[in-house]
């Protein structure tokens, strides 16, 4: 059956266990959270996840119902389906030897380098999966020595993606 | 009032009769209170026990079972019973002691992360670190326990919280803002359901534990009766319909009666109440019952288009959607569908062969024969549970508790004291395999003690026979470890517990010995059939087949 990138958003009660509870639905079926990011919203009893998940549609489909049945979780959305919004911070180091193709890339891209050392900088990028992506590609050649990113976050919204 | 005396008061606020266990270190607290005996309180010899006596306990009563047990040993001892319990969907209060709260992480002695274990396995549960939310969880644990698709919960509670002091308060009303269960059918759902049922022409009911779960056996008889449909039951199901009706069709599944099975997959209309299309029910899940439309009535959204396409759900509890159902239905001529069905009936009955030997089959029917199909039946797992479910008719909801969905052998026994103890008027048998009976066999001192006269008919083939069958016929009859080398003595071991013990080993001696088993009102009586080892269980659906590709039986 054909595998899908979902992005799933879950709003939960704030309080322990509850993140053991949703991680545990995916993992008794072998299935591997891609990104996991979960804070506090503006009301501090209530916590928002968005989960980033590959697998089998129908098994997916079973997975949301059963979140929606768990007592902690107060809302699911699949956005996979939907008109939203994702966005995923990344900071990458790059080795420094050749800045002035660097700087271009990060002004190309609207980012930031917010660290210059002797041998590497680091840059800071936020967008979607298509914009990191391409962005990666290119800073791939001058060697890329780590990368930490935030996993996405995503919301309905209005107007276009 | 200290944390254990609010336990205390809360159990007896929820209306608690009994409570199953045993204790240790950290809930010495607890049990100090437990000493003034306002509480009923059951030691048991095992925590797996005391979950099963508490399991059975709701099953028969439809109350919600408690069971306590200390931390860590305690706790996971008590993990296959909550499971169980977790399977199908019966309502339990698993109370564990905890380590002092700071002490948690520490691999501190009998710790363990009982809340993490059991997580899977309960509907909910809490660890409980303040005194100030100890009211208040208990209160939540019984309605989360109890309502929507019921379930275990666990409340873990570490040893200072039950000595913390805090002033009592039970809260009347309960917030949960993420739990509002679906209770009633949407209108527009049940308007599209009777549409469907009135154009059918051969519909068949199935019907889950669902229907027990929600006490709603009369409005299905009403529903069946009204229309004509054929009533076909799940193993969970059994008693949700009178199994002398005339309209129903017994059990399906793997080891379901033919003509079950056979309408089913020949049926345009099936109409699923409380039931979710296991893979012992439907055999090979690609063929099952292609021409029919499916409705499926359950309390639990998830269960839905789970196993099987689903043409109308009507989410809600099935008492409430029976009743609109029965509001909107009409008679429905089915006399086609009904003369297929008897001519199968008639061709394949649900039978054995009734020689001089001493087979299972004739002593399912004798215990039901002598106890008028009234007594409570709780079967371990295997083939007892198989011919105790073929061979016995149930006609009320709550007189057959078997475990079902986990398959937890070792269940029966325990869940007949709990069931005793819940009804004391009532015979209770448990239909045991030698196997099984020995996995639990401790609780005949739990039962001699406190004057349980439960009796235990052990169909002893001295062998693990299910597994041997399977063994027989799908892996060329070698016999892997399951011939069981003879086994003890029960007589004698159920002399020496201080238990009645009865051996039988002839057909005529199986009537007597059931009879006096009955006239025992104080006792545990343990009868000892011996019974021909290789007899099988007939019809079988073998596995990864279509469901009316059955094997064995006599026609």
């Amino acid at each position: 059956m054909e595998e899908k990138q979902h992005i799933i958003s879950v709003t939960v009660e704030n309080r322990f266990g509850v993140l053991a509870r949703i991680a545990g639905l995916f993992s008794a079926r072998g299935f591997n959270i891609d990104s996991l990011s979960v804070a506090e919203t503006e009301d501090p009893t209530v916590s928002q996840m968005t989960i980033g998940v590959r697998g089998n549609e129908r098994i997916l489909e079973q997975i949301i119902k059963q979140l929606n049945k768990l007592i902690d979780v107060i809302k699911v959305q699949d956005l996979t389906s939907s008109d939203h919004l994702e966005r995923e911070l990344i900071l990458v180091k790059v080795n420094a030897t050749n800045r002035a193709n660097i700087t271009k890339i990060v002004e190309t891209f609207g980012s930031q380098v917010i660290d210059v050392g002797q041998k590497s900088v680091v840059i800071e990028l936020v967008g979607d999966s298509h914009r990191i992506q391409m962005m990666l590609k290119l800073l791939r050649p001058f060697g890329i020595k780590e990368i930490i990113r935030t996993g996405k976050v995503g919301i309905r919204g209005e107007g276009e993606k | 009032m200290s944390g254990a005396e609010i336990v205390v008061e809360a159990l007896k606020r929820e209306k608690v009769e009994v409570i199953f266990g045993i204790l240790g270190g950290v809930v010495l607290p607890l049990f100090d209170v437990l000493y003034k005996k306002e509480l009923r309180f059951i030691l048991t010899r095992h925590e797996q026990a005391a979950a099963h006596m508490a399991d059975g306990y709701a099953r028969a009563t439809g109350k919600v079972g408690v069971c306590v047990a200390t931390s860590g040993p305690g706790a996971t001892n008590l993990v296959t019973g909550i499971a169980t319990a977790y399977m199908d969907s019966i309502p339990l209060v698993a109370i564990t002691g905890q380590v002092a709260t700071p002490l948690i992480g520490n691999d501190a002695f009998q710790e363990a992360d009982t809340t993490g274990i059991t997580r899977p396995i309960t509907k909910y549960n809490y660890l409980v670190k303040d005194v100030e939310d100890l009211a208040r969880t208990i209160r939540e644990a019984f309605y989360l326990a109890s309502s929507g698709r019921p379930g275990p919960v666990l409340i873990d509670l570490p040893v200072d919280v039950q000595k913390g002091e805090t002033k009592y308060h039970y809260p009347e009303e309960i917030k949960i803002r993420t739990y509002k269960p679906t209770l009633i059918g949407h209108p527009l759902q049940i308007e599209k359901a009777t549409a469907l049922i009135k154009k059918s022409k051969q519909p068949v009911i199935y019907a889950g534990g669902g229907v027990i779960l929600s006490n709603a056996s009369s409005q299905l008889r009403k529903l069946a009766e009204i229309t004509n449909i054929p009533v076909t039951m799940t193993l969970l199901g059994l008693g949700g319909f009178p199994g002398e009706h005339p309209l129903s069709l017994g059990m399906l599944g793997m080891h379901g009666t033919r003509y079950a099975n056979y309408a089913v997959m020949e049926s345009d209309l099936i109409i699923a109440i409380g039931a979710r299309f296991d893979d012992r029910v439907t055999g090979k899940i690609e063929t099952f019952a292609p021409n029919a439309k499916v409705i499926h009535i359950d309390i639990d959204p998830s269960a839905i288009s789970k196993n099987v396409r689903v043409d109308i759900p009507i989410v809600g509890d099935a008492k409430n959607i029976l009743e609109e159902l029965i509001k909107k239905v009409k008679p429905l001529s089915l006399e086609d569908w009904h003369q297929k069905i008897k001519e199968w009936k008639s061709k394949y009955p649900l039978t054995y062969q009734d020689d001089h030997k001493l087979r299972p089959q004739y002593v399912v029917e004798q215990i039901c024969r002598l106890t008028k199909g009234e007594a409570i039946i709780t079967t371990e797992v295997g083939q007892n549970q198989m011919w105790a479910a073929q061979f016995y008719r149930y006609n009320r909801a709550r007189t057959f508790l078997s475990s079902g969905g986990l398959g937890t052998m070792g269940y029966g026994f325990p869940a007949a004291i709990g069931a005793q103890v819940g009804c004391p008027d009532k015979v209770v048998f448990d239909i045991a395999g030698d196997g099984s009976f020995q996995m639990n066999i401790q609780e005949l001192t739990t039962a001699v003690i406190n004057h349980i006269p439960v009796k235990i008919a052990i169909l002893n083939n001295r062998c693990l026979g299910m597994v041997r069958q399977w063994q027989e016929l799908f892996y060329g009859k070698r016999y892997s470890y399951t011939d069981l080398g003879g086994g003890p003595d029960f007589v004698k071991v159920a002399n020496a517990f201080g238990a009645k013990g009865i051996g039988v080993s002839k057909k005529s001696e199986v009537k007597p010995a059931i009879e006096k088993a009955m006239d025992e009102k104080k006792l545990p009586v343990v009868i000892d059939f011996r019974i021909e080892p290789e007899e099988n269980v007939f019809p079988m659906v073998p596995a990864g087949a279509s469901l009316n590709q059955m094997i064995g039986g006599l026609a």
